[in-house]
C-alpha cells in the first residue's frame, strides 16, 4: 500500500521535469504574449487577421504537425536551428527543445485570455491618463496592465496547465529521453508499453489530475483576490 | 486660447473658429450632436481633425499649416470627462496623484491640500473609488485634473451623469476653483440653468457651427 505513496526515481524524475519545463515554457512566453495581446487588442494594422490565424495554428493543427515544423526549423541542420546551435544553444533532443514546444503549444491559450482582458478595458481610462501627462508606454504599465492582470493571471495558468499536458509535439521534436525530455504525460505513455506498468502509470495520471486541481484553485484563488482589490468601476453608485 | 478647426466625419461637418477667455469660465453650450465634445476632445488631442489651428496662450497644440501636433500628455490640459473615469484599481488619493506625479515639479502651482479643502474631498482620501457616490467621483476627477497644474481645465459635461440635487451641490464647487486658481476653464453643457449659474462668456454651437458668441447675459438672453 506503501508503494502508492512513494515516487520511484523515474517518476520522480517526469514529474520534476514536467513541472521544470511548464514554468520556463510560460515565463518565458509571458512577455511576448503580453505584448501580442496588447498588439492584437489595440492596434489595426493590414494582415491583422492573418497574424490571428497563424497564432491560433498550434490550437488547431495536430501537436505532431507541430513538434515536426520544430524539429524542421530547430533541429541541428534546421535554419534556426542551426544558428543557434553556432552559439552553442541546442534545442533539438534537449529539455530546452521541450521547453520550446509547450510553450509554442501553449501560446495561442494564453494571448487569448490576456487579449480578452486588455479589450474589456474601457479605452476611456486610458485616454484620460494620457490628457493626465502620461506617455503610452507608462499608461500601459500604470493603467492597461494593472486592469488585464486578472486576464493575465488566467492565462498564465492555462498556459501552465497546456504545458503539464503537452505529449505529441514534445515527443515528435525531442523524443522521449529519461531524465531529458521525459515529462510527465511522456512517462505515463512509457508506462502503458510496459508490461505491468498498469499501477506506474495510474499513479502518474493521479498527479496530473491533482496538479491540474491545484492550478485550478490557485487560478480561483488568484482571480477572487483581484477582484476584491480592484472592484471594478462597472458598478457605479448612482 | 485660439481654435479654428475643419473636419469631416461622415456627414458632419465641424467648422468652429472662436476664441476662448484666458480666466474665467467659458461655455460652450449647443444642443446634443451640435460638435462640442469633438471640439474639447480635438482640444485634448484625443482625436485628430482634418485641418485644424489650435493655440493655447503662446503655445501652438496643433497647425495643420506648421504640421504640429504635441500628443495629450504634452498638452498640460486637464480634462474632466461626463463619467468621472477614475482609475478603478488606484485609490483616491492615488487616482489624485496621478497626473500631479507627471508634471515638474517647477511647473505645480496648485497645491494639494487647496485642492483637498476646496473640492472637500480629504475625508475621501484613503476610500475605495467604487465606494464613491457620483458625486464624489466627478469632485475627485476635477481634483486630479486640476493636481496636474493645467493651463486650461476642459469639463465636458460633468454633471450630465447626475441627478437634479447632486447638480446643484456640484456647482458651487465649479464656480470656485474658476476663482481661487488661476485656470481658465472651457465648460461645455446643454444646460442654459448650468451656464447661467457658472460661465463668463458663451460660445453657442448648433449643427457644427458657432453661431453666437459674447458674454453670458446677452448671448443667452437673445436666444432664449
Amino acid at each position: 500500500m506503501t508503494e502508492w505513496f512513494q515516487l520511484s526515481p523515474f517518476e520522480w524524475s517526469a514529474l520534476r521535469l514536467s513541472l521544470i519545463v511548464a514554468i520556463w515554457a510560460v515565463t518565458i512566453s509571458l512577455p511576448f504574449g503580453i505584448a501580442l495581446a496588447w498588439v492584437m487588442a489595440r492596434k489595426q494594422f493590414p494582415g491583422k487577421f492573418l497574424l490571428d490565424g497563424l497564432l491560433h495554428l498550434p490550437l488547431v493543427v495536430p501537436p505532431v504537425v507541430v513538434g515536426y515544423c520544430l524539429l524542421v526549423l530547430f533541429g541541428r541542420n534546421g535554419a534556426l536551428g542551426s544558428w543557434l546551435e553556432s552559439i552553442g544553444i541546442t534545442l533539438a533532443f534537449d529539455w530546452k527543445g521541450a521547453v520550446l514546444a509547450a510553450a509554442v503549444m501553449a501560446f495561442p491559450l494564453m494571448v487569448r485570455a490576456i487579449r480578452l482582458s486588455i479589450e474589456s478595458i474601457d479605452l476611456g481610462l486610458e485616454a484620460a491618463a494620457r490628457t493626465l501627462g502620461a506617455k503610452p508606454l507608462r499608461v500601459f504599465f500604470t493603467i492597461t496592465l494593472p486592469l488585464a492582470l486578472p486576464g493575465v493571471l488566467s492565462g498564465f495558468i492555462l498556459a501552465f496547465a497546456r504545458c503539464l499536458g503537452e505529449f505529441g509535439a514534445t515527443i515528435t521534436f525531442v523524443s522521449n529521453i529519461p531524465g531529458e525530455t521525459q515529462t510527465l504525460p511522456l512517462a505515463l505513455y512509457t508506462y502503458t508499453q510496459i508490461p505491468d506498468g498498469e499501477t506506474g502509470a495510474l499513479k502518474l495520471c493521479l498527479i496530473a489530475i491533482a496538479i491540474a486541481i491545484l492550478a485550478l484553485i490557485a487560478s480561483e484563488f488568484c482571480a477572487r483576490w483581484l477582484q476584491t482589490r480592484t472592484q471594478s468601476e462597472n458598478r457605479r453608485a448612482d | 486660447m485660439q481654435i479654428k478647426i475643419k473636419d469631416q466625419t461622415g456627414d458632419f461637418l465641424l467648422d468652429v473658429e472662436f476664441s476662448g477667455a484666458e480666466d474665467g469660465i467659458t461655455a460652450l453650450y449647443g444642443p446634443s450632436g451640435a460638435g462640442k465634445s469633438s471640439v474639447v476632445q480635438i482640444v485634448a488631442g484625443l482625436r485628430r481633425p482634418q485641418l485644424a489651428e489650435i493655440y493655447l496662450k503662446d503655445t501652438c497644440l496643433f497647425s495643420s499649416a506648421k504640421k504640429i501636433n504635441l500628443p495629450p500628455e504634452k498638452r498640460r490640459i486637464g480634462y474632466v470627462f461626463q463619467d468621472a473615469r477614475l482609475f478603478p484599481h488606484l485609490s483616491v488619493e492615488a487616482n489624485l496623484n496621478y497626473g500631479c506625479k507627471l508634471t515638474p515639479e517647477n511647473e505645480r502651482f496648485i497645491e494639494f491640500d487647496t485642492v483637498l479643502s476646496t473640492l472637500d474631498i480629504a475625508k475621501l482620501l484613503k476610500r475605495n473609488v467604487a465606494s464613491l457616490s457620483g458625486g464624489e467621483k466627478q469632485r475627485i476627477a476635477i481634483g486630479r485634473a486640476l493636481l496636474m497644474s493645467p493651463s486650461i481645465l476642459l469639463m465636458d459635461e460633468p454633471l450630465n451623469s447626475l441627478d437634479s440635487a447632486r447638480k446643484q451641490e456640484l456647482l458651487p464647487y465649479i464656480k470656485e476653483i474658476s476663482q481661487s486658481f488661476k485656470v481658465p476653464i472651457l465648460y461645455v453643457s446643454h444646460s442654459p440653468e448650468e451656464i447661467r449659474q457658472l460661465a463668463d462668456k458663451v460660445i453657442v454651437m448648433d449643427a457644427g457651427r458657432v453661431t453666437h458668441s459674447g458674454s453670458c447675459e446677452s448671448t443667452l438672453d437673445s436666444k432664449f
